[in-house]
């Protein structure tokens, strides 16, 4: 008997739009011991599917048909009272974010002993006993001290490790770890995946692996289940979906993973594709507004040299200086961006990445070292005209392609809008003619124009927020995470994009992410940030194949291997 | 055209069509509204024009003819014989013209104070702040007296009538104001960090552009329902201080000089002088409250079901 079945389930939506499908037609098993991963790219359904199976589903959505059977009992039928029993005690939950699945105002053991007694019929001290051992084997080091403490006194993978513990505590036969690393650090994503991996195997659990990431799935799961808009599309033996997918949605989906061992020069072309088409290849940049710009001294060696760069942000505020407590964001940093190249920033979270990119355009003051930007110096007071006219020359792409437009403002006005503020053209009829071409040379038509940005999915924001950099007619372009908020097969049309104008329009790149195979494809020099400072600068393929720093080698070791 | 399909088809109007109470609050405030504004039409008399008064009028009651002169009112008359309902259509012009000038000038004055505090941040958000925390220490009835009092004082007597509508205004606008600041402030604080604010910095836009053309019309919707709210409030405050003695004067009443003249009455048994002033009040500033509650609820998606 199969530990879990789900057969035929469909999740409805209905709104005043009409009903959403999220869940179509899906059938599944799970065996003991066995880790079934649901891959699938945002929308595709694939939390839902958790959701329904733990009874969680959201208002208004409901189940009008399917069955879940849980070790041969029925259990879609169940009172939300008994269903919330069985979710307590014998399905456990994993979610994404685990700060907020933890009770911040509570110790560990408070947590943990209340929910072994809720659903288990032992006594405070033998509950106590059984949660530090719990703590043990989740690999918390000195679990009968850290026990007493609070959720914010652990870190990110740590606190992770807890909610594990608060899943497995009350013995559960399945448990759904619905995305459990994606806010983690790759160093931590390895132990927590590899903790999951040992728990199913050890305790014969069953678990759904709900993720969006390939990585992991190859890494972590015996069989896989890939969903694309509700439909499940695929199922096998991991191994054989991801080297020898059968539909043509699951090969795209593959084709667009970043590959960690190699790098190609484009990512193929994919089934669902999102833009209108690239207007590059037949654009005359020569004889185009974009061509022009100011007589601009691309000889140089290193377009921008920085030195010793520093930054501190006020922790802690005082009206005498001496009690102010700084942090140490950038901590005397070195390097250079040679013309023409993309020059990679990578790091985990907190290790300073993005700041350098705010530092280098002026959003953030600098506090100390110096930066040259093609003869401009750049450090000082963001005002000053010599920083302000190298400045012009220098956009950014931004993390987050939902808050990086202005929700208020037509698509038009806001790529017209650095024409109009730096007086670049001449004409109302010469910018609209321009915002017309950076659409379409983006991939996007010209209706785009007339629409807000809520009428259009992240990955076309995304195009939108590059139109409105290039309207400068820049010469630098920092990449923040331009990628890291979108899906894989999107991700690698932005990518495409981008190789593409970098070529065409010849930009220098700097191109900042926490993912290292995107790393990979993209820059020809990378710099490894960790804690504000840069510990290693080198050639991409050099760096990939022989890392120096023992961070480096860390970091490169631990990022999970997806071998086609 | 475009835009006022686009405008039927939004959520808001979704929101508006489903919900009665909404629809019942707006109707009942328009008509309101309407009435005030068509009151030299409508109104049977004109109460302000002291030729067309007769004081063997006075203290009709409703829809009976006066003792004296056969003439019949539908809703009576007061005691120097003006037509209640006369008056009452008149008076609400006073009080929706006070209480909505009362919340634009609040408004302005908050939300540039909000924005200014909010991008600027450090001392000046500071300062902006603490005046506006003072402010909250004294009721808004007693600013709005301190204000009147002292506009009165430097006011020429001919022209105190005349100058009571707008001193009402300011003092009402200047007690209002602080939540409007705050909210625009916290709201103002999510936008400035959000990356289009830096990306409207690297194309080199000014703080002033910035503030006004990115910042401000993404922090409209609270504002609105807060002038909505605010404008019920204000209706109330000027009633009060009008009824206080402080307000609008006795012969330019509005509906709160109308209550304090009817009150002097009840206990004679002329009722209706009090009752149909106070239930216009109270129907004018229960449907403005009702609607200013749903605008709320439909703005904001988290409060939900």
């Amino acid at each position: 008997m199969e530990l879990l079945e789900i057969n035929n389930m469909v999740v409805e939506f209905p709104s005043r739009h009409g009903v959403f499908t999220a869940v179509d037609d899906v059938s599944l098993t799970v065996a003991e011991g066995e880790i079934v991963g649901l891959v699938g790219e945002s929308g595709a359904g694939k939390s839902t599917v958790g959701n329904a199976v733990m009874g969680l589903l959201q208002s208004p959505g409901h189940m009008p048909s399917g069955e879940i059977w849980l070790h041969g009992e029925r259990i879609d039928q169940l009172s939300p009272s008994d269903m919330r029993s069985i979710r307590g005690k014998r399905i456990g939950m994993i979610f994404q974010d685990p700060m907020t699945s933890l009770n911040p105002i509570e110790t560990i053991e408070y947590q943990l002993v209340e929910t072994i007694q809720t659903h288990l019929d032992v006594g405070t001290s033998e509950a106590r006993r059984r949660a530090v051992d719990l703590l043990d084997q989740v690999g918390i080091p000195d679990p009968a001290n850290r026990i007493k403490q609070y959720p914010h006194q652990f870190s990110g993978g740590m606190r992770q490790r807890v909610v594990i513990a608060l899943a497995l505590c009350v013995e559960p036969e399945l448990i759904i770890a619905d995305e459990p690393t994606t806010a983690l650090d790759v160093t931590i994503q390895a132990q927590i995946l590899e903790l999951i991996k040992d728990l199913c195997k050890s305790r014969k659990l069953g678990v759904i692996l709900v993720t969006h990431d390939m990585g992991v799935i190859a890494e972590t799961t015996d069989r896989v289940a890939v969903m694309y808009r509700g439909r499940l599309i695929e199922m096998g033996e991991t191994d054989q979906v991801i080297n020898a997918p059968q539909q043509p949605y699951t090969r795209s989906l593959i084709a667009a993973v970043p590959p960690s061992n190699k790098k190609i020069n484009r990512f193929p072309k994919v089934a669902i594709e999102e833009s209108d088409g690239n207007a590059l290849q037949n654009f005359d940049l020569k004889g185009h507004w974009l061509g022009r710009g100011d007589a601009f001294d691309t000889t140089v060696e290193n377009l921008l040299e920085v030195r010793d760069l520093q930054k501190r942000f006020i922790v802690k505020s005082s009206i005498l200086p001496r009690n102010r407590v700084y942090m140490d964001a950038i901590k005397g940093i070195d390097f250079d961006v040679r013309s023409g190249e993309t020059f990679g920033l990578v790091g985990e979270s907190g290790s300073g990445k993005s700041t350098v990119a705010r530092v280098i355009t002026g959003i953030y003051p600098d506090d100390g070292g110096s930066m040259r930007f093609a003869g401009h110096d750049l450090t000082g007071a963001s005002g000053k005209d010599d920083a302000r006219a190298g400045r012009q020359n220098i956009q950014m792409i931004f993390q987050d392609p939902y808050s990086s437009l202005n929700g208020r403002m037509k698509i038009s006005s806001i790529v017209a809008e650095p024409m109009i503020v730096n007086k670049l053209t001449d004409t109302a009829e010469e910018r609209h003619q321009i915002v017309t071409d950076l659409l379409e040379l983006v991939g996007l038509g010209k209706d785009a124009a007339k629409k807000y940005p809520h009428e259009f999915s992240g990955g076309q924001r995304q195009r939108i927020s590059i139109a409105r950099a290039l309207a400068t007619r820049p010469r630098f372009l920092i990449c923040d995470e331009p990628t890291s908020a979108l899906d894989v097969s999107i991700q690698a049309q932005i990518l495409n994009l981008l190789k593409d104008l970098q070529e065409q329009l010849r930009l220098t790149l700097l191109f900042i992410s926490h993912d290292l195979p995107v790393i990979r494809q993209m820059c020809d020099r990378v710099g490894v940030m960790r804690h504000g400072d840069l510990v290693e600068v080198a050639d991409t393929e050099a760096l990939f194949e022989y890392p120096q720093h023992s961070y480096t080698q860390t970091l490169i070791g631990q990022m999970p291997k997806f071998a086609k | 055209m475009d835009s006022v399909k686009r405008a039927f088809d939004s959520d808001l109007a979704w929101s508006f069509r489903h919900s009665p109470v909404a629809i019942l609050s707006a109707t009942v405030a328009l008509l309101l509204i309407l009435a005030a504004v068509c009151a030299p039409l409508i109104a049977p008399y004109n109460p302000f024009d002291p030729a067309s008064l007769n004081l063997m009028n006075g203290f009709s009651r409703p829809m009976e003819p006066n003792a004296f002169t056969g003439d019949s009112f539908l809703l009576g008359t007061d005691d120097q014989g003006r037509d209640v309902l006369s008056t009452i259509l008149y008076g609400m012009r006073i009080s929706l013209f006070v209480g909505f000038a009362a919340v634009v000038f609040a408004m302005i004055i908050g939300v540039v104070a909000g924005l200014v505090a909010a991008y600027a941040g450090g001392r000046v958000d500071a300062i902006i702040m603490r005046i506006a925390d003072v402010q909250l220490t004294f009721p808004s009835i007693l600013v709005a007296m301190l204000i009147f009092g002292i506009a009165k004082g430097f006011t020429p007597v001919h022209l105190r009538d005349q100058m009571a509508i707008w001193v009402l205004i300011i003092s009402i606008g200047l007690s209002d104001w602080v939540q409007f600041a705050r909210v625009v402030r916290g709201a103002a604080l999510v936008e400035k960090s959000k990356e289009y604010v830096e990306a409207a910095i690297l194309i080199g836009r000014g703080p002033i552009a910035i503030i006004f053309r990115h910042i401000l019309p993404n922090v409209l919707s609270p504002v609105l329902v807060i002038a909505t709210i605010s404008l019920a409030l204000a209706i109330i405050a000027e009633a009060t201080l009008s009824f206080l003695g402080v307000g609008a004067p006795p012969t330019r009443p509005s509906l709160g000089t109308l209550i304090r003249i009817g009150q002097g009455y009840l206990f004679s048994g002329e009722w209706w002088i009090l009752l149909f002033p106070s239930l216009t009040l109270l129907l004018l500033a229960l449907s403005v409250n009702l609607l200013g509650d749903w605008l709320r609820d439909a703005l904001n998606p988290k409060l939900g079901d």
